[in-house]
């Protein structure tokens, strides 16, 4: 056996054991590099592509899309964005005409964090779509949020001045307010605050209707 | 016969047997129930048999099937089984499908007392375990209360839903006392709250039969009064206390002491030989214990009703409780573990 | 001889040395990833290719492991698996990686891989190495698979995603919670042993019948 030939032959030598060590991380970062590499096109296409059909899904009419970063104060189109910049993504028609913002937002939920992203028209100060990006609420209840279509359908045209406003099932009257989930409360107040207070903090800093960015052809644009 | 007297008799202990029999405890513990259970009958109708019923077969279904053959008999006998059937019955709402009240019943056995080694080795409250494994499972089944019709003795269509299915809506369903107070600030009256002519579980509906039962079982000496008396005090002075602050948000003693399960639960299930502790302070200290949490949950806490984890919570501490307030051995110094 | 070697190897991880119902190893995927019966199998299938994978390059290379660095050669090995697998699972199955999450980097810390290169591929040749790890690794996946079904079926009323009972059907949501893989895992490890006991006293009694008639 090669156990017991190995145990009485004489201990290697401490660079033997370094050597081996070294080889074997050598080897081992060269294939994890190879297939980093190999997906990594794949990777960034499939998130593009997610990102891209969650603001076609909360923007109904829109058909290409831009990230905006908002940085000193304006809206800026074709700006990579540094780390923990806000972004919104602008949608637009088919003859390039502004439809509306997409807007991410995130928030405590029942669970944990829940992450969203809403359609906004600037010009009727409207709701007009809601996705939930991620979200970790119990099944069967808040996963709701979701999976309910109602509810999801709730916010295609949703006033948010005044403030949203979950109510009872089946009580919903003004333009703010929404149908809760029965069962899931918690979890729809979650997305309804989530939703407000994303709003508050991007009122001031979205251009007056009219004057949003235009959008701007970049070359790898799909 | 011919035996000379004085005879000479050698026993080894037990020298003193009483008729203090756990299948006596357990027969009285449900003779002081069924007040109760009738009133959910005449107040819920027949439905209250069916689901009482299915959960008792469910509970003494699993006694059966995992007690060791030799034993079978017996372990049926004591009533144990029935009791913890009988009790989670009356935890349970009224148009909960027969089907998952047998569930209940069954996984209340299992994972409350079997897994454990049986009888006397639970560290948890069946009944109540059963209990939280419905809630767990059944979140919404659980938490529709179907509004009481007193002495029209119907069946709700929900009770005979086929197994696996859901129970369908009613049609009328009505918030618990709890719930209304919580969520849309309004008052139950009193005297519908100690009849029991209110929304919620089947056994927690009628206050005053429950203080009957609990009334019986003290004469009797089927349990520790110091308990339900610890925890409904705790319940008593901290909503007292709360009503200084704010008279209009929180609820009245009374109030806090008949709504709910809490009668229910301070007299029934709190006091389960098993689970609670044996030390007269360790039953004060157990008793307040759950009357704190009773009140946190329901006042700080995101449910309306929070007796059921109150009381598994201090059944999990019950261990802990004992080793701390075991009493001086005579004539050892005060600290001797 | 040789085939029936390796076919034996390849068998105890399937049922005798399972290593989930028998070892009890590889406890955190077991609970954490079986909530579905897709997310199992996927699970099932990125270790099997780690375990495959490292058994053969531990077996091939047990010559020139010195055995003071044995373990840490073992972990980078292991390592650089599991990544490729993690790469690989984020650029085909995005949706699923996103269910997965944390746990396909963990599988490196999984102890039946560990485990299995140093009781096993690191004292074999190559090919019992690779058939012990497909055995062993089939074995994970049936048992991830077995559970994720019963808590997919109970929890949601599907299997893959297909209704099965209509849409009256009452999902039974504590299965699909944490809650939900111990009681399954607890239930499926009682038949087990229940099972095995059983086959104990069935082959005990064949044995004392056949001394008997002696």
């Amino acid at each position: 056996m090669s156990a017991t030939t190995r145990k009485n032959a004489a201990a290697p030598s401490s660079l033997r054991l370094v050597l081996t060590l070294a080889v074997a991380g050598l080897i081992s970062g060269v294939a994890i590099i190879g297939i980093y590499e190999a997906t990594l096109p794949t990777i960034t296409t499939n998130k593009a592509h997610e990102l891209q059909a969650a603001v076609l899904k909360v923007l109904p009419g829109v058909s290409r899309m831009q990230a905006l970063v908002f940085r000193d104060g304006e809206l800026l189109a074709n700006t990579e964005p540094a780390k923990d910049e806000p972004v919104v993504y602008g949608g637009y028609d088919d003859g390039g005409t502004f439809v509306g913002y997409a807007i991410p937002g995130a928030g405590p939920g029942f669970q944990d964090t829940i992450g969203l992203l809403y359609g906004y028209a600037p010009d009727r100060n409207l709701v007009v779509g809601m996705e939930i990006l991620e979200s970790r609420e119990t099944p069967g209840l808040g996963d709701k949020i979701y999976k309910d279509a109602e509810w999801v359908a709730g916010f295609e045209a949703l006033a948010v001045e005044p403030e949203i406003v979950a109510v009872k099932k089946g009580t919903s009257a003004a333009d703010n307010e929404i149908d809760a989930i029965t069962g899931a409360t918690i979890s729809a107040k979650a997305v309804v605050r989530i939703i407000n207070e994303t709003h508050v903090a991007w009122q001031d800093r979205l251009p007056p209707p009219g004057a949003e960015p235009e959008l701007v052809e970049a070359e790898d644009a799909p | 016969m011919t035996e000379k007297e004085p005879k000479l008799l050698l026993f080894h202990a037990p020298l003193l047997r009483q008729d203090m029999t756990t299948a006596r405890v357990m027969r009285e513990v449900i003779i002081a129930l069924l007040p109760a259970a009738g009133a959910a009958v005449w107040f819920f109708g027949f439905t209250a048999l069916l689901v009482i019923g299915a959960s008792i077969a469910g509970a003494v279904a699993a006694e059966w099937l995992f007690a060791p053959r030799e034993s079978r008999g017996a372990s049926l006998l004591d009533g144990s089984g029935l009791l913890t059937g009988l009790l989670l019955g009356l935890t349970l709402p009224p148009g909960l499908p027969m089907w998952m009240a047998f569930l209940g019943g069954f996984a209340g056995i299992c994972l409350g007392k079997v897994i454990w080694g049986g009888l006397g080795h639970n560290l948890f409250n069946p009944a109540l375990l059963g209990r939280a494994f419905l809630q767990a499972t059944f979140p919404i089944a659980m938490t529709t209360w179907t509004p009481p019709a007193p002495g029209e003795f119907g069946v709700l269509s929900g009770n005979l839903a086929l197994p696996f299915m859901q129970a369908g809506v009613d049609g009328v369903t009505a918030a618990t006392p709890l719930g209304l107070l919580k969520f849309e600030q309004e008052v139950t009256p009193l005297l519908s709250l100690a009849t029991g002519n209110t929304g919620g579980s089947l056994g927690e509906a009628s206050g005053l039969l429950l203080l009957l039962g609990g009334i019986f079982l003290w004469i009797r000496r089927d349990f520790d009064w110091r308990i339900p008396v610890s925890i409904l005090l705790t319940v008593a002075v901290f909503s007292a206390v709360l009503g200084l602050f704010d008279a209009e948000r929180f609820p009245t003693p009374l109030f806090s002491i008949f709504s709910g399960g809490l009668l229910l639960g301070a007299i029934y299930m709190a006091t389960d030989p098993v689970t609670s502790p044996v030390t007269p302070r360790g039953a004060w200290i157990f008793g307040i214990g759950i009357g704190v949490l009773v009140m946190l949950i329901r006042v700080f806490g995101g449910l309306p009703e929070g007796v059921m984890y109150a009381i598994l919570l201090m059944n999990a501490a019950t261990p802990l409780i004992d080793r701390y307030t075991q009493p001086r051995v005579f004539g050892r110094e005060a600290k001797s573990p | 001889m040789k085939r029936n070697e390796a076919y034996n190897e390849f068998v105890k991880g399937i049922w005798r040395d399972n290593p989930v119902f028998v070892q009890v190893l590889g406890m955190c995927p077991m609970l954490a990833v079986t909530n579905s019966a897709i997310n199992a199998i996927a699970m099932g299938m990125a270790t099997f290719f780690v375990l495959v994978g490292s058994s053969f390059l531990v077996s091939s290379l047990r010559q020139w492991i010195p055995k003071q660095v044995r373990i840490s050669c073992f972990i980078i090995i292991i390592a650089t698996f599991v990544t490729v697998a993690d790469y690989t699972l984020l650029a085909l199955v995005p949706a699923v990686h996103k269910e997965l999450g944390a746990f396909i980097p963990l599988i490196v810390a999984n102890c039946m891989i560990l485990g299995r290169q140093e009781a096993f591929a690191s004292r074999y040749p190559a090919k019992l190495a690779v058939m012990d790890a497909i055995g062993m690794a089939g074995g994970f996946m049936l048992a991830l698979f077995s559970l994720g079904a019963i808590r997919e079926i109970l929890g949601d009323g599907a299997l893959f995603g297909v209704r099965l009972f209509g849409a009256d059907f009452e999902p039974w949501v504590i299965m699909i919670l944490p809650p939900g893989g111990f009681l399954t895992l607890g239930v499926i490890l009682l038949f087990f042993n229940w099972f095995r006991q059983k086959k104990d006293e069935f082959l005990d009694d064949v044995a004392e019948a056949q001394r008997g008639s002696d």
